[in-house]
């Protein structure tokens, strides 16, 4: 029957609007990643302001690349083809717009809090407290959007596509909750709820999840929906992109304590997640060939359009990042892999191969068609692609040299069985060449991402905007007509009950992770007697660690290999870290683990190092910290951080934060400043560098001074 | 390590949901033709096309 066809408007500005922010972040993204990577050969860079210094702007380059680059791609994406897979225009026009303009204006707030120190030190959830609720609010207007899109969809078979969509949107946001749960002490800094190992497991099952549910579902996603769109024919194998689907969901989110390996985390959770791991094998490649396959008998086509071009290395990308992810999930592997570049590397292969390609290929398939002309230069897309996909391999391959090279210099021992490389800088100072290759293939992708930008503008120049497309469909039938079947009638009544069985889950979700934490609390008793909450400058040192993001270049997870034990004393025991909130194990060795720093040291050497690093370290890689000389510490806000630091469960005495806590703070302080002076180092008592050495003395000392530890050799 | 309950109860909730909507997309249909949804996808350009007389896609 046509008689119910309808006329109704897909709705292209708001594609539009987040094309152009994809363009944008994207460039800012990457050129604060060239400002990292700048630094790392030539610390300088920095032109010694704090607020630009590699331990802040590592995590604005990761975030604006993950949530402003990628996040406005796959909403650009989602928002073009969610709407034509459903012949439906978006649900509420109000709710794009609120997604488009909260999800800028949380974009903004992190180019700003980040650099200013306001982080809360887990990677990719950086960004603090009030950003946090922010983000929740506009994935829920996003969600809310989405869902109510599909239930108002004229096509009743849900295309494979939507189901990536649906899993993003639903798995983000309870990973969001979870791994956010903080108490706050300021009106921007809090800290984790979680402790340290903890803390580390909660991270990592979000930080895995964030790589497979926002950089990874959404672009399959749109991989289905925008490839057979432009290679003109439909998908391999449609029963494989469904199986594809739902093993992917299945198997992802077990797979978070791979990136624990050998670590205080127990034995077998790392086990569980290293197996899952290496079951995504199978998904991944499903989901790489069939994307590959579907090109089969249309190569002419790859060869003359840019937009397959890229879509070709992106899918390529994804399958080489999805075998790889399993294999560095293996523990022997990670034995040499984990705290290298070659994570960096492997991370960079996605980024820039499976995301950043898709995402080209999209906004030239995008602009001639919401612009209603021709691409401006096709022969300008295909420098593009040759210059971005040369400056991907100039920046893969040198750093994966560099990262082998760091884990077998790590581990060398000379015949005689003492460290080949003692002296941690000459490992870094060896692979410093390949950062400097890494910043020329940065660059080159640079270089193509203007092209493109430019392209794209001249494309919209020519061509004219079509803010809506018309379209026509009929709609689904309301209730059974006489010779309908009766299933239909089921599905329809079933569909509001699935939805409100959806939110009653996420509620339940929402109640279990409010009350769970507090009983978590109750257990963080010590294991090991000896480990005692920090002191009240400690605490405050320990603040500016996390400010400063030392973290990023500088892990506090000693790991149980001979190579490590020589190297840094022993390694780093569960027990040690359950007054860590946030846990501060790193990710990362640009610089020596600093698990058992405290005592190797005196405070002098320190103040040096930190005034200038390449004063006690020559060669030395590592940013000058000379404001901390001479900022002074911020002690009225004392009060507060111990009071939330009590309320997740640091057992400081009542009263302490009044009074008691200052004195102590004022005599280690004095302490600190004395000992400093037998160093020929004269410094008042009341500056941040203070606070930094106490903490950097307290490191790993807790289990020296215990009598007891001798059970662990 | 008593977080492990935590992530376990809110990794099997996301589980859940998925198997509820897996059994869903089953039980309502969405499986039974797996060959033309990915041939429909690619027609609605048809509709476009009608409203833009002076295209220049081809």
């Amino acid at each position: 029957m046509n008689t119910n066809v309808e006329t109704f408007k897909y709705d292209n500005r708001i594609v539009r609007a987040f094309g152009i922010v994809t363009v944008l972040w994207g460039i800012v993204g990457m050129l604060v990643g060239m400002l990292a990577a700048v630094q790392l050969f030539f610390p300088d860079a920095n032109l010694n302001l704090q607020f630009i210094t590699f331990g802040r702007i590592r995590p604005l380059h990761t975030n604006a690349v993950i949530f402003a680059f990628v996040g406005n791609g796959m909403f650009m994406g989602i928002y073009y083809s969610l709407q034509r897979l459903c012949k439906a225009r978006m649900f509420s026009d109000f709710l794009s717009w609120f997604n488009f303009w909260g999800w800028q204006l949380i974009i903004v707030s992190a180019a700003i809090t980040l650099p200013l120190g306001f982080t809360t030190s887990k990677e990719y959830a950086e960004l603090e407290w009030p950003v946090d609720i922010a983000i929740a609010v506009v994935w829920v207007a996003f969600s809310v959007n989405l869902f109510g899109t599909i239930a108002k969809r004229r096509e009743k078979h849900m295309y494979v596509a939507i189901w990536f969509y649906i899993a993003t949107a639903i798995t983000i946001a309870v990973l969001h909750i979870v791994n956010s749960m903080e108490m706050p002490w300021s009106w921007m800094k809090s800290y984790s709820m979680y402790a340290g190992v903890q803390d580390a497991l909660v991270q990592w099952w979000y930080g895995h999840n964030a790589v497979a549910f926002f950089l990874t579902t959404p672009y399959l996603g749109l991989m289905y929906y925008f490839l057979p769109k432009a290679a003109n024919r439909p998908v391999f194998s449609y029963r494989l992109s469904i199986i594809h689907f739902w093993a992917l969901v299945f198997l992802y989110i077990w797979a978070g304590p791979h990136h624990l390996l050998y670590s205080a985390l127990p034995d077998w959770a790392q086990s569980l997640g290293m197996v899952f791991s290496l079951m995504l094998i199978a998904p991944s490649w499903g989901g790489m060939l069939n994307g590959l396959l579907t090109l089969r008998g249309a190569w002419d086509k790859v060869r003359q359009d840019p937009v397959l071009k890229f879509m070709v290395v992106a899918v390529t990308a994804y399958g080489m990042a999805t075998l790889e992810g399993p294999l560095l999930s293996i523990k022997t592997v990670n034995s040499l892999s984990h705290y290298t570049d070659w994570t960096i590397a492997h991370v960079h292969v996605g980024a820039l191969g499976w995301n950043g390609f898709l995402t080209f290929s999209m906004l030239y398939y995008l602009w001639p068609r919401l612009y209603r002309t021709n691409l401006w230069s096709t022969k300008m897309a295909n420098y593009h692609f040759w210059i971005g996909l040369l400056g991907m391999m100039f920046y893969a391959i040198p750093i994966y040299v560099a990262g082998v090279t760091e884990g077998l210099m790590w581990k060398q021992f000379t015949k005689d069985g003492f460290l080949q490389y003692p002296n941690f800088l000459e490992t870094i100072v060896q692979v410093v060449p390949m950062f400097k290759l890494r910043a020329v293939g940065g660059t080159l992708y640079l270089v193509g991402t203007f092209l493109m930008a430019y392209n794209l503008y001249r494309t919209a120049k020519a061509g004219q905007f079509e803010p809506d497309t018309e379209a026509q469909a009929a709609a689904l039938a309301k209730a059974p007509v006489g010779h309908g079947k009766p299933s239909w009638h089921r599905l329809l009544e079933g569909k509001p009950l699935f939805f409100t069985v959806l939110t009653t889950v996420s509620i339940l979700v929402g109640g279990l992770i409010e009350i769970v934490p507090m009983f978590l609390i109750q257990q963080n008793v010590p294991t090991i007697a000896s480990v005692k909450p920090y002191t009240p400058l400690e605490v405050l040192g320990r603040d500016i660690y996390i400010r400063e993001g030392c973290l990023g270049c500088h892990s506090q997870m000693i790991r149980p290999f001979r190579s490590e034990t020589e190297r840094y004393g022993e390694y780093s025991k569960a027990g040690e870290f359950v007054y860590d909130h946030p846990f501060l194990w790193g990710s990362e060795r640009k610089g020596p683990d600093l698990a058992r720093e405290g005592g190797k040291y005196p405070d002098a050497w320190h103040y040096n190092h930190m005034d200038d690093p390449r004063s006690t370290s020559p060669g030395s890689i590592m940013p000058r910290y000379s404001w901390l000389l001479t900022q002074k510490l911020d002690t009225t806000s004392l009060p507060a951080r111990l009071n939330a630091l009590r309320k997740v469960g640091v057992p400081y005495p009542a009263g302490f934060e009044n009074g008691p806590a200052q004195n102590d703070l004022q005599a280690q302080a004095e302490k600190v400043a004395a000992d400093l002076k037998q160093g020929s180092v004269t410094a008042e008592p009341d500056r941040e560098i203070i606070a930094l050495i106490a903490y950097l003395q307290r490191l790993g000392t807790d289990i020296k001074s215990a009598p007891a530890t001798t059970a662990a050799k | 390590m008593s977080v492990i309950i935590l992530l376990i109860l809110a990794s099997l909730t996301v589980a859940l949901v998925f198997l509820g909507a897996f059994i869903w997309s089953v039980r309502s249909g969405q499986y039974e033709d797996t060959l033309t949804p990915s041939m429909r996808m690619l027609a609605d350009e048809a509709d476009v096309k009608k409203s833009q007389p002076n295209s220049k896609l081809k």
